[in-house]
């Protein structure tokens, strides 16, 4: 079996296990014996070639694609955003635990004006992944109650206006999607794409991390400690080798 | 349906640091110990070997390892006449909630206090006179340093701490800290390399007449086997180290030092995935007579037993008391009430600089591999004529060079998005070096922790609240640390600096960058001002100790975990030497 199948058993014996029974609260007498990796710290990558699960509508993927390629574009550093597949792992994302905001508390009370004053950043009662898709809707109202377009249809300059409109708090989005902060959100989630271990579907051919300089997920530098100052040019390794 | 367990001797609740400290020294004094712990069995080579570790979205980004909010989380304020909020997101809070605590994916800084932070009170009023603390809720801790001596050396043996001593009883050694408090003898393994920036770090300070040394670090320099018998090997300075476990059995932490013995022991039990809700009193109140609990599945049980030791962290160590009714609330407005009390954290700020044409290799990193001067730490130089006491630690920092993490440590006005920010990445990743000023905090009078009367956990208890802003004295403090530290950056080279002091506005956990939360459940010689005698033991049940740096009554310009590690042996041997043969109060209030 090659590597990358083997990880992708281990993600699909992971989410029935999780769907069928939680580990369970455990009385532990000894030390435990097992070797084998426990289930929920198994790696979970992306599944590739397995089409969209959240941005199942061609139009949200071409508004996010728009967005994405003018935060992280092509040039000459590097491959744009959607090349380095940022879209294929953001969905990933969404998809998962931290699309539904797992970790996150929505208890209430819910007190949005209370919050945001405490907190100096307003504080959010939706997961990410309704974020995304109100966030989504926005820009497209938006794109066309001023320009009469789709949003993806707009200029790279006029997105980028709009961008840096968003980012200085300049630009209100309908709905009540604060822009400023779904732009935030954005960027936050695009550049982690580029940069995180192209196991979650990003960074393509280790772009992200070839663009810099970093080596991955090598885990022993004793060689080169004392090379201070050096360029070391090391070829970056993933978490998923190419197959 | 409740569940009925056999008693113990000992119950302690959560095992992280300070709870494996203690069940290893119960244990092997024959008590019979069972431990419950909110979070999962964790281990190196099942849950974090080589393979799976160095993956910064999963357990840096995303964090988890950590204490989802959704499990518990904290609410905050500045002030009193304002409603708290509720943390919904991460924030500064890093709580560990699997085996280990956050000791598993903590960064390995391996601090003694100095002997001044445990007399603050004493020492300032004797050498600047009383009026210096004016506004500052000072207080002795009840021990000093010279009484922790052996019992930090204890932790250290058993953490495998790697360092280099700079006061061996009394003499000062070339290349440690000058400063420090005397130790009985050397680290257990020698200090780790330096990186390029520690190195220029190094010898700026040296060239300005200061005394830098090399951190004390739980990421050992070489293989070593400590006192319980368990083997440690050398830390490769892998750069995913803080909100990572260690694939290498060479960070110290429960898993890598502790669990393996005491997990082999047979009058040792531990019940994972599985909450403390409170404890319970006997009628009369004057002693507890176990914990009640709710695993994972939802099923309340009890733990009957003859002591109760609260080790949940600090933030769960104060509310499990007010939970459990353990001790009074603390009042600010009458100063009534101990629990709750001197809530205090770290003061902290950071310049970043960067270096043209060299080669930083900020991936090269350890989560304490850094170079410090204490110069300006504690009370090792005059403040006579300077507005505040206290001090802080100046290290260069060599932590990692996560991309995720660094993406927005660029030289100023540079920009966060497009072929702008991708030039400016590639430009300065490898060009970038910082210095971290870890600072004291001073207790003030309003800066305490109740139960908040709104928001509750998924169980329906309460949650904790804090109430907490920058006193005068911290922010002066880290005005005039901040300065030095521009000069030691523009001595070493750096360019284009960027100085961040986190204590210029409101405090607020999504802007602060500590995890050290402290306080609240102190210790001290006088009941009417600490929640817990100088042995951990709360003065109004005396069969509960409860052990973290909620004890500190103020924070060191230092990590804390090195402390509560040695306040944890110290406070197992008084249970096992003496209360045991004579349960009651240990100290006289
Ligand atoms: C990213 C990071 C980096 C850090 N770096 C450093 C450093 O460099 N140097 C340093 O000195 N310190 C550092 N710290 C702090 C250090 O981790 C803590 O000081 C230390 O772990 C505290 O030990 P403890 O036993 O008090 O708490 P923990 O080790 O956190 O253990 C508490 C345990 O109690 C459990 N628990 C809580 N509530 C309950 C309940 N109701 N029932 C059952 N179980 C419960 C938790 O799940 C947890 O496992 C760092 C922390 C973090 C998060
Ligand atoms: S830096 Fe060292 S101690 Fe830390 S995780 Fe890596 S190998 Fe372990």
């Amino acid at each position: 079996m090659k590597r990358r199948d083997l990880l992708r058993s281990f993600g699909a014996a992971m989410t029935t296990s999780a769907l069928v029974s939680p580990a369970a609260a455990a009385e532990l007498k000894g030390f435990p014996e097992q070797t084998a990796m426990s289930a929920d710290h198994l790696p979970r990558p992306a599944m590739k070639g397995g089409g969209f699960q959240v941005f199942t509508q061609e139009n949200d993927r071409k508004i996010l694609a728009a967005v994405f390629d003018r935060l992280i574009p092509s040039d000459k550093f590097g491959p744009s955003a959607s090349e380095a597949g940022c879209l294929e792992f953001l969905d990933d994302q969404l998809a998962g635990r931290y699309g539904e905001g797992r970790a996150l508390y929505l208890e209430g009370p819910v007190r949005p004006e209370n919050e945001e004053a405490i907190m100096g950043s307003p504080q959010f009662t939706q997961t990410p992944r309704q974020r995304y898709e109100d966030g989504l809707k926005a820009l497209e109202a938006y794109a066309k109650a001023t320009d009469g377009v789709a949003f993806h249809a707009l200029s790279p300059g006029r997105i980028d206006e709009i961008l840096s409109g968003l980012e200085e708090g300049k630009i209100e989005l309908p709905n009540g999607v604060k822009g400023k902060w779904f732009f935030e959100l954005m960027l936050q989630n695009a550049r982690e794409g580029y940069l995180a271990d192209p196991l979650y579907g990003g960074n393509r051919d280790m772009a992200g991390w070839k663009m810099i300089g970093f080596p991955g997920a090598r885990y022993d530098y004793r060689p080169y400690i004392e090379r201070q100052g050096e360029n070391l040019k090391l070829e970056p390794v993933s978490l998923i080798p190419k197959d | 349906m409740t569940i009925e367990r056999p008693k113990a001797d000992v119950v302690i609740c959560g095992l992280g640091w300070a709870g494996s400290v203690m069940a290893e020294e119960l244990t092997r004094a024959g008590l019979n110990v069972t431990a419950i712990e909110r979070g999962a069995w964790r281990d190196t080579s099942t849950d974090f070997p080589p393979a799976v570790d160095p993956d910064e979205l999963r357990w840096t980004t995303r964090r988890e390892l950590l204490q989802p909010m959704s499990v518990e989380t904290t609410t905050f304020r500045n002030r009193m006449d304002q409603t708290a909020a509720p943390v919904r997101n991460w924030s500064a809070y890093q709580f560990g909630w699997n085996v280990g605590g956050a000791g598993t994916h903590w960064a390995g800084m391996s601090w003694r206090f100095t002997p001044w932070d445990f007399e603050v009170a004493t020492q300032t009023r004797e050498r600047y006179g009383a009026a210096k603390a004016e506004g500052l809720q000072l207080q002795d801790w009840g021990v000093t340093y010279a009484e922790m001596e052996p019992y930090y050396d204890r932790f250290e043996r058993i953490a495998g701490t790697s360092g280099i001593a700079g006061n061996i009883n009394g003499e000062i050694k070339p290349g440690g800290n000058p400063f420090e408090g005397p130790r009985a003898r050397e680290y257990p393994t020698p200090p780790l390399k330096d990186t390029f920036w520690m190195r220029e770090f190094r010898e700026a300070s040296e060239r300005m007449g200061y005394h830098p040394f090399t951190l004390p670090a739980g990421n050992i320099s070489q293989a070593y086997v400590n006192p319980l018998g368990v083997t440690m090997g050398p830390c490769t300075y892998c750069g995913f180290c803080d909100f990572h476990g260690c694939g290498n059995f060479s960070k110290s932490s429960p898993q890598a030092c502790i669990l393996p013995a005491l997990m082999r022991r047979p009058n040792f039990t531990l019940l994972t995935e599985t909450e403390v809700l409170h404890a319970v009193k006997h009628d009369d109140g004057k002693t507890a007579k176990g914990v009640k609990f709710i695993t994972k599945e939802g099923e309340e049980g009890f733990q009957p037993a003859d002591i109760v030791i609260i080790t949940a962290y600090q933030m769960d160590n104060v509310r499990l008391m007010l939970l459990s009714g353990i001790g009074e609330q603390y009042d600010p407005a009458t100063g009534k009430g101990t629990v709750g009390r001197n809530y205090t954290y770290q003061t902290c700020g950071t310049v970043n600089a960067f270096f043209s044409d060299k080669y930083t290799n900020p991936f090269i990193g350890g989560g304490a591999l850094a170079v410090q001067i204490d110069d300006f730490n504690g009370d090792n130089f005059d403040h006579g004529n300077l507005d505040f006491i206290g001090g802080a630690g100046i290290m260069g920092y060599s932590t990692n060079g996560r991309p995720i993490q660094n993406m927005n440590n660029l030289r100023p006005g540079s920009k966060r998005w497009g072929s702008a920010w991708k030039e400016a990445y590639t430009r300065d990743y490898n060009q970038g070096a910082g210095i971290f000023i870890q600072g004291t905090s001073m207790p003030v009078r309003d800066a305490y922790l109740d139960l908040d009367p709104d928001y509750r956990d998924r169980h329906g208890q309460p949650l904790l609240r804090l109430t907490f802003d920058w006193n005068r004295n911290d922010q002066n403090m880290l005005r005039y640390l901040t300065d030095r530290s521009v000069e030691i950056m523009r001595e070493a080279g750096g360019e284009d600096m960027i100085v961040e002091n986190q204590a210029e506005e409101s405090w607020n956990p999504y802007k602060q960058h500590s995890s050290h939360t402290i306080g609240g459940a102190v210790m001290g010689a006088d009941p009417t001002t600490s929640a817990l005698n100088p042995f951990l033991q709360s003065w109004d049940v005396h069969n509960v100790f409860v052990v973290g740096a909620s004890a500190f009554p103020n924070n060191g310009g230092y990590n804390p975990t090195v402390t509560v590690g040695a306040l944890a042996v110290r406070a197992a041997q008084a249970i096992h030497q003496t209360y045991v043969n004579n349960p009651g109060p240990l100290v006289k209030g």
